[in-house]
């Protein structure tokens, strides 16, 4: 069963809108919308939002219903959903919170720029630059290979107990150092895949300006590179933000160790579900976005694949 | 003044084992059109690329005025590149540049001009070939036409000697290639010198000053376009242009 009417005939439309055939005609509209055509895809339009929107509802509903009839629901509701625990904790998470968002904005810019460096590096041809060409192509072979934990374990708790002459033996420091370091061997290479997206064809014609290769790549190749890699590197922008709480097992008290010391002060697990509400509070728009971004991105190409 | 701009003597350039072009000579004189002519595959590209080094050459030479000594291994390329302009068939603009911005980057960072010296004479090049209305759009807004004609101020506002033509033409919808072939002409009657590969017959006939049929990698046959289109001494030439006016 269709449930729509019949389109009406072209003939009866033609008694109330008396339209000039040719566009060439003058005084033809620019743009011109059959107005049934469009009154069927409203009406098209509102039922699938109403029909989607009920369908969600239920969804929700039943899945709700159902868990709340389970016998361990009083139980689970009791250890992670406890909201004066909750009102308890919350304000001390996001204090602690405070440090993770501390260590996200010294690492990030740091990351993009090793980032940068390490994949410039990797490029170079003078036979003069070959130790620089080597160590960086080292640096990612090891760092990416690495679990950023381990990094984390081993200078955190390893440096330190080199005891050297004036090297930091503060946790936060070598922990944001392991972040930048792990994620620096990443984004060296989303880098690199970017240069690596620009068409030969741009850097050919860049040289046959006369341009050297030094200037081919600052003025035309890196610039289309960035652009490039702005999808992927907000992706691991967003992964950042989850991995600063790995610095927890060096000790300082950020979101993830001050929700374990609630938790097991009191044997209550709502200050994790806190801990986590918070994460999600600020890599969903993040995520969002990044989908923008994306999107956006695509949208311009396309135009520029019909231009 | 020497009476050759360029010329090229027992030019080889081989692609995995297999040579394109097989000793291949060419003189070009200052403010001479030199078209070439041949079937895909016969050299045209790979010569113009190594006249201006984008291409190493296997053996052979290629003066520049006599002197400078293009396949030379400790010749400055970029101070070459900055005297020969080329123009691709795929146009090749920088996307993320305005067509101003095209149209400055090199003589602003190559010949060190005053940024606004290089506006001034981007904007007086823009307005001769009737795109100073799109100096601010980026290349993803102009028609193909545009873009190609967009490229060719761009090289032209290094003041190039001499400018090579790489099938400018081919990537264009049939309707646009007029206005890209009108800016050639006007380009001729300035009297740059032009180096240029075409698939457009009848516009080579119109233009050149000498037409070269290249063929298996030499210059088979050479002459005014009156004696090459109209009475071809070689069999090989005769037959490419049976095909191609057909």
């Amino acid at each position: 069963m269709s449930g729509w009417p019949a389109p009406r005939r072209r003939t009866s439309l033609s008694n109330h809108h008396t339209v000039s055939a040719s566009t060439t005609a003058p005084g033809a509209p620019e743009v011109y919308f059959d107005p049934v055509r469009q009154a069927q895809r409203r009406k098209r339009a509102r039922r699938d939002a109403l029909v989607g929107m009920a369908s969600l509802l239920g969804f929700v509903a039943v899945v709700g219903f159902a868990i709340s009839r389970t016998s361990g629901w009083p139980l689970v509701q009791e250890t992670f959903f406890n909201g004066t625990e909750f009102l308890a904790t919350f304000p001390g998470l996001l204090d602690a919170f405070l440090l993770n968002v501390r260590i996200f904005l010294i690492a990030e810019p740091l990351i993009l720029l090793i980032g940068l460096l390490v994949a410039l590096s990797r490029d170079l041809r003078s036979p003069l630059l070959l130790p620089l060409r080597v160590l960086a192509t080292l640096y990612v072979d090891i760092f990416r290979g690495l679990p950023t934990i381990l990094v984390i374990f081993l200078l955190g708790f390893g440096v330190p107990a080199l005891q050297l002459q004036g090297v930091p033996n503060n946790a936060v420091f070598w922990g944001t150092t392991a972040l930048v370091l792990s994620y620096g061997a990443y984004v060296a290479e989303v880098f690199r895949a970017g240069i690596g997206s620009v068409h030969t064809s741009q850097r050919m014609a860049a040289r046959s300006l006369g341009l050297t290769s030094l200037q081919t790549s600052r003025y035309v190749v890196l610039p289309q590179a960035v652009r490039n890699v702005v999808p992927p590197l907000l992706n691991d922008f967003i992964s950042l933000q989850k991995d600063t709480a790995l610095v927890s097992v060096l000790g300082p008290i950020e979101v993830l160790r001050q929700a374990q010391i609630d938790a097991s002060s009191t044997f209550n697990y709502t200050a994790y579900v806190g801990a986590a509400l918070i994460f999600i509070a600020l890599t969903i728009p993040m995520t969002r976005f990044a989908d923008w971004v994306q999107a956006r991105m695509r949208k311009r190409r396309t135009m520029a694949g019909t231009a | 003044m020497t009476n050759t701009l360029l010329e090229i003597s027992g030019v080889w350039k081989a692609f995995e084992g297999h040579s394109v072009l097989r000793g291949l000579d060419l003189r070009v004189a200052p403010h001479e059109a030199v078209v070439l002519i041949g079937a895909s595959g016969s050299g045209k590209s790979t010569l113009l690329r190594c006249v201006n080094g984008l291409e190493t050459v296997d053996a052979g030479l290629i003066l520049l005025d006599g002197d400078l000594d293009v396949t030379d291994f400790y010749t400055d390329m970029d101070a070459v590149r900055r005297r020969i302009g080329i123009v691709f068939q795929s146009y090749n603009l920088f996307p993320h540049m305005s067509v101003l911005d095209n149209v400055t980057l090199s003589p602003c960072k190559v010949l060190k001009r005053s940024v606004s010296d290089s506006r001034d004479q981007a904007m007086a090049l823009l307005q001769r070939f009737g795109l100073a209305a799109k100096a601010d759009e980026y290349p993803d807004r102009l028609s193909g036409g545009q873009a190609q004609r967009v490229a060719i101020v761009r090289a032209l506002a290094m003041e190039p000697e001499l400018m090579l033509f790489d099938e400018i033409t081919s990537a264009l919808d049939p309707l646009l290639v007029g206005e890209v072939l009108d800016t050639v002409r006007e380009l001729k009657m300035g009297g740059l010198t032009l180096l240029m590969a075409t698939h457009e017959m009848g516009f080579a006939r119109e233009v050149a000053d000498r037409v070269c049929f290249l063929d298996a990698g030499v210059v088979l046959e050479q002459g005014t376009p009156e004696e090459v289109f109209g009475s071809p001494r070689e069999a090989k030439t005769g037959e490419f242009l049976s095909r191609m006016l057909k």
